[in-house]
């Protein structure tokens, strides 16, 4: 492989990394944070990209507004969905064990899917990148780099980077890294810990919605696109360390390098490769990369 | 009661009911309801597949007036989810719990794999309307197994021929790491090498991942004349549009067994324009047999009919020919496979005949995208009255 082609191979990479970033980063916010495992963390994935489908028409002619109009109007549907759920399956959980977690969240797959499927049908979709952001960078001299997809990158980071401000930097943060430690002493002290989680599963569930909407154009719509997702959400959550933002930032990293790599030299594993790397992972640090916080 | 005749009306009453029950077990061979199990995936990525091929089939059932060799068809379904791991399960919930009469199924090629497996073992008759797995009508060939729709041998065999004629030289392959995907892609490379090319490099991601950058790269370094590739569904609309992103489209033409941008088009938009693909169906055949189908189709299911509902229709056809002439008996296996390999089946895709290993004998279109019609155009013949080898098949 010549220097050009490897340096293409590892902005790939990165690329890839960015944006299991975006679409882990939801999880590891309510599992961390609360303590549940949400499984349906991929039918949000697929909902936002399902939004990104069926709404943009529907922007387009009653407000005139495009792209961005549209990730807007998903994002408030996905905040009052989360704070619904939330309010209605999810508020039960947090004094369950991990089994009844599972089996609730599990329940909640197949209820999307067959919504998905009775509202929108079993058809593939594509969604269009918006024409701004359609153009691209000639790499060498064969291949370009389709802007969008530094734009994704451009979007996990700048999450990244919220994320990390809100929680280490702002009032709302602490409290919520408060709450994840000690829930009672954190109601005892006067602060409306149910509300508080309200708002961070809203929060996941927003930011898995928007990674499903910004995700849209470069993956395809079609069903059954959450349980991929999910497992490999899984994946990052638990070489990072649950509930760890960091860790799951250098995990997907990680991934990214493994997959993208993995596939070029060493094709026929390249399948197990990533479940090899967390095997190896946990075998050198059991609770994954760093811990909570 | 009279002593001895207690066990003389006992004995009476059970030789009466025995035969009863055996005569109409056996008339019920002949004359009863006739089940047809469908075993199609009606959820996952292929769910749309599912809808169309059962559609088909019921449409030709409705042209016959609900009944196929002479019985009245009562139908069963199971979704099998494309889930090789549960597929014996699933299948033998047709065969054993509602004792189907002849199961049509399925799309992906595992699963298929697995109910050849449970037929060949229970005898029950089974028509494949559409996984392409060779071993189907090769290795685990059966009197009683038939396939309405291709092998992956096929499509790839006729685009090698394709692309030699029009002196390709290098040529890069990529496609997922399972059964459809290797077959198409080594079949490919039969003709290919044959006709005087090279296969410079074979790509491959497991299935059925989607992240085709890097191996995008790979192609790119590499630098072939031409691309040739198998994809099907959701990964197909992301292979072409990423692709085109890469722009590898204008620089190296991309060859593909047809179900690339077959039903996806509308997905794929303008990325898709101008790729060859090679199918034994095509949206613009305007033959009347054809025009007649689809426009039944449209009508009666308010959706455009693709090479699956005519893979669909075509079971049902194949059924009706094997059943008119075993009367309706539909474990008359020998008898039906007779009736098949002398029949000439008028499909919506033009007349095929069925091999000796009870595979379509048919045309293949070459075909090539069009953004602006919005459909594979039909541009020419990529390989007329194409038959599998069946290799491995002893019947």
């Amino acid at each position: 492989m010549d220097l050009t082609t490897f340096l293409i191979q590892c902005l790939n990479a990165l690329q890839y990394g960015l944006l299991l970033f975006l679409v882990a980063s939801g999880l590891t916010l309510i599992f961390g944070i609360m303590g549940v495992i949400n499984l349906a963390h991929g039918s949000f994935y697929m909902i936002g990209a399902y939004m990104a489908f069926a709404l943009a028409p529907w922007v387009a002619s009653t407000v005139g507004g495009g792209f961005f109009t549209t990730l807007v109007l998903g994002l408030v549907l996905a905040v009052a969905l989360g704070y619904f759920l939330e309010w209605a399956f999810y508020s039960f959980l947090y004094t369950r064990e991990h089994l009844q977690q599972v089996l609730m969240t599990y329940g909640l797959i197949l209820v999307f899917e067959e919504l998905r499927s009775l509202l929108v049908g079993d058809d593939v979709h594509g969604v269009q990148a918006p024409d701004f952001l359609s153009g691209s960078i000639p790499l060498g001299d064969m291949m370009v780099y389709p802007v969008y997809r530094l734009f994704i990158s451009g979007v996990c980071l700048l999450l990244a980077l919220g994320m990390y401000f809100v929680f280490a930097k702002t009032r709302l943060g602490m409290m919520i890294r408060a709450g994840s430690t000690n829930r009672e002493m954190v109601q005892s002290l006067g602060i409306d810990i149910k509300f508080l989680y309200r708002v961070v599963f809203a929060a996941g569930v927003a930011i898995a919605v928007l990674a499903g909407m910004v995700a849209a154009p470069v993956s395809s719509v079609y069903p059954g696109m959450g349980g991929l997702v999910l497992i490999i959400c899984f994946v990052v959550v638990v070489i990072g360390g649950i509930g760890s933002i960091r860790g799951a930032l250098l995990a997907s990293l990680l991934i990214g390098l493994v997959d993208t790599f993995g596939k070029v030299l060493v094709p026929q594993v390249a399948g197990v490769l990533v479940y090899v790397l967390m095997a190896a992972i946990l075998l050198w640090k059991p609770d994954g990369l760093f811990k909570a916080g | 009661m009279h002593p001895p005749l207690k066990p003389l009306i006992r004995w009476v009453g059970s030789a009466v009911a025995v035969t009863a029950i055996t005569t109409t077990a056996a008339l019920a061979q002949n004359t009863g309801k006739l089940k047809v199990g469908f075993m199609l995936p009606y959820t996952g990525t292929f769910a749309a597949l599912g809808v169309a091929i059962e559609n088909g089939f019921r449409q030709h059932v409705t042209e016959l007036g609900g009944k196929v060799g002479g019985r009245e068809v009562e139908y069963f379904k199971v979704d099998d989810e494309s889930e090789p791991s549960k597929a014996t399960d699933n299948v033998n919930k047709l065969i054993k719990r509602d004792q189907v009469d002849v199961i049509i199924g399925t799309v992906h090629s595992g699963v298929a794999m697995a109910m050849a497996k449970a037929a060949k073992e229970s005898g029950t008759l089974l028509i494949v309307p559409n996984a392409g797995a060779d071993a189907v009508t090769g290795a685990m060939c059966a009197p009683n197994i038939f396939r309405s729709s291709f092998s992956n041998w096929q499509p790839g065999y006729a685009m090698g021929e394709v692309m030699a004629k029009k002196g390709i030289k290098k040529v890069v392959t990529i496609t997922w790491k399972y059964a459809a995907g290797d077959e198409s892609v080594k079949a490919f490379k039969e003709s290919f090498e044959k006709g005087g090319g090279t296969v410079v490099k074979e790509l491959s991601l497991p299935f059925p991942n989607v992240e085709f950058q890097g191996l995008l790269t790979e192609i790119a370094a590499t630098k072939p004349d031409a691309v040739f590739t198998f994809f099907a569904g959701g990964g197909a609309v992301k292979f072409v549009k990423d692709y085109a992103a890469a722009g590898l489209k204008g620089s190296i033409p991309l060859y593909a067994s047809g179900f690339l941008t077959e039903g996806i088009l509308d997905a794929q938009g303008a990325s898709a324009d101008g790729i060859f693909t090679a199918l034994h169906y095509a949206d613009s055949l305007n033959t009347k047999r054809d025009k007649a189908f689809r426009l039944t189709y449209a009508k009666t299911y308010r959706l455009q009919p693709d090479v699956y509902a005519v893979q669909g229709y075509d079971a049902a056809q194949m059924l009706a020919v094997g059943l008119n002439a075993t009367k309706g008996d539909a474990t008359k296996a020998a008898d039906i496979s007779a009736a098949l390999r002398k029949a000439t089946i008028d499909s919506p895709r033009g007349p095929f005949t069925i091999s000796a290993s009870h595979n379509p004998v048919q045309d293949f279109y070459l075909r090539q995208a069009s953004d602006k019609e919005k459909e594979n155009k039909v541009v020419g013949m990529a390989s007329a009255k194409l038959a599998d080898p069946g290799r491995g098949c002893k019947m």
